[in-house]
C-alpha cells in the first residue's frame, strides 16, 4: 500500500499554482507587492505599498533575496510577488528608457527614509529631467548647506534610484561623484537624458 | 522578531501544500483551499510569535482548511430537494483513484497518510503539523493504511 501511495503521489498534477499575490491584494492583505523588470541598466526590482512606490533596486540574482528581507524587516513581512500591482511603474520606466517620458507620475512611499536624508531625496526628486545639481546644492535645499557629505550618504542609500534621480547629482567641479549602482549606470542614465559633457575624474 | 518575506514561504512550500490539497480535497477544490490557506496564513503572519518551523505552521493551516472543506461539502451534500452531486467523488479529474479512497478515511488518518506519502513528512513533523503526539501520528498513518488495504481486498 505504501508503494502504491508513493507512486500515486508522483502522478499528482503539477500545473501552475494559483496566484496568491493578486488574491492577497484583493483581500487587502498585501503590504508590499513587488515585481522585477529587465532594463538597459540591468534587472530592477520594484516594490510598492498601498501608499506608493517604496523601493527600486538594482538586483542580480544574488541580492534580490536581501532586498526582500530588508523590506520584510523595515516595512512589513507581508511581501508577495504581484506583478500586476507594479504595472504602472513598470510602464513608466519602460517609457523613460525608450526616451518617451521625462518625469514619473508615481505616488511615492517615503517609509524607508527619514530626517535629513528624506529632505535631501525630496530635493533631488525636484531636479528636472536632463538637468544636474550638486551635493552642496541638494544639502542646502534640505536645510544644511554644509552637510554635503551627509547628503552624499543619503543619496548613496537612495531607496528609489532612477525615480528619485540621484544620478543627476554631481560634484561641484562637474565630476561624476558616486553611484550605488556603479558609475557606469550613472553615466548611462545621464546619457538617456542627453547629459553627456561630463568631466571625468 | 524578523520574519522572512512571505513570498519566501510560498516559494519554499507552495508546491507541497498544493500537492497535499490535491490528495486530501481533490483537484476541483484544491485551488480554492490553496488560496484560503495562504490568505489565512498571510492574515496571521505578522503576529506570529515563533518562526522556527514555518513549514509545520503552514501545513497546520492547510490541513485545517482541508478538514473544513470536506466537512462543509459533506454537509452540503445531504440530500434535500434536488439529488446533489456527491462532493467526495471518485476521480473524474484524471487523478489516481486511490486519493478518492484516502479522502474517505477519517480526518486524522486522511491527513496523516497524505502528509506521509505526498509530502514525505517524517512522523515527528506530522505530529507537529497536526498538533498530536508522534505516537498518534504513527498510529494514524498505520490505521489509515490498514483501512485502505482492507477496502482494496474487499473488491
Amino acid at each position: 500500500m505504501s508503494n502504491e501511495l508513493k507512486r500515486a503521489a508522483e502522478l499528482l498534477p503539477s500545473g501552475p499554482l494559483p496566484d496568491i499575490g493578486g488574491a492577497a491584494a484583493t483581500a487587502g492583505l498585501l503590504d508590499v507587492a513587488y515585481a522585477t523588470l529587465d532594463s538597459p541598466v540591468g534587472k530592477l526590482l520594484l516594490a510598492s505599498t498601498p501608499i506608493g512606490l517604496v523601493r527600486l533596486a538594482y538586483v542580480d540574482y544574488a541580492d534580490e533575496e536581501s532586498v526582500l528581507a530588508d523590506l520584510a524587516a523595515r516595512v512589513s513581512p507581508r511581501v508577495l510577488a504581484a506583478p500586476r500591482k507594479l504595472d504602472e511603474p513598470r510602464r513608466e520606466l519602460e517609457q523613460y528608457f525608450a526616451g518617451a517620458r521625462e518625469h514619473f507620475d508615481l505616488p511615492v512611499d517615503w517609509t524607508l527614509t527619514r530626517g535629513f536624508g528624506r529632505r535631501v531625496l525630496q530635493a533631488t526628486a525636484r531636479i528636472p529631467f536632463g538637468a544636474v545639481s550638486t551635493y552642496k546644492q541638494v544639502a542646502s535645499e534640505a536645510g544644511s548647506p554644509r552637510a554635503h557629505r551627509a547628503a552624499g550618504n543619503a543619496l548613496g542609500s537612495n531607496p528609489l534610484p532612477i525615480v528619485v534621480p540621484c544620478h543627476r547629482v554631481l560634484h561641484s567641479g562637474g565630476g561624476l561623484g558616486g553611484y550605488t549602482g556603479g558609475l557606469e549606470r550613472k553615466r548611462l542614465l545621464l546619457g538617456v537624458e542627453g547629459v553627456t559633457n561630463l568631466t571625468r575624474r | 522578531m524578523n520574519l522572512p518575506p512571505f513570498q519566501a514561504l510560498l516559494d519554499a512550500h507552495g508546491r507541497d501544500v498544493h500537492r497535499f490539497l490535491l490528495a486530501t480535497v481533490g483537484a476541483n477544490a484544491a485551488d480554492d483551499c490553496f488560496q484560503e490557506t495562504w490568505l489565512a496564513a498571510l492574515r496571521a503572519y505578522p503576529r506570529l510569535r515563533n518562526a522556527d518551523n514555518l513549514r509545520s505552521w503552514i501545513f497546520t493551516v492547510a490541513h485545517r482548511k482541508a478538514i473544513d472543506h470536506v466537512r462543509g461539502s459533506r454537509r452540503r451534500a445531504i440530500p434535500v430537494a434536488d439529488p446533489p452531486e456527491r462532493a467526495v467523488e471518485a476521480t473524474p479529474d484524471g487523478q489516481p483513484e486511490i486519493w478518492a479512497r484516502v479522502r474517505e478515511l477519517p480526518p486524522k488518518q486522511r491527513t496523516a497518510v497524505a502528509l506521509r506519502f505526498v509530502v514525505d513528512a517524517a512522523y515527528g513533523d506530522i505530529a507537529e503539523m497536526m498538533d498530536i503526539s508522534e505516537e498518534a501520528a504513527r498510529r494514524n498513518v498505520h490505521e489509515g493504511l490498514k483501512r485502505l488495504r482492507m477496502e482494496l481486498d474487499d473488491e
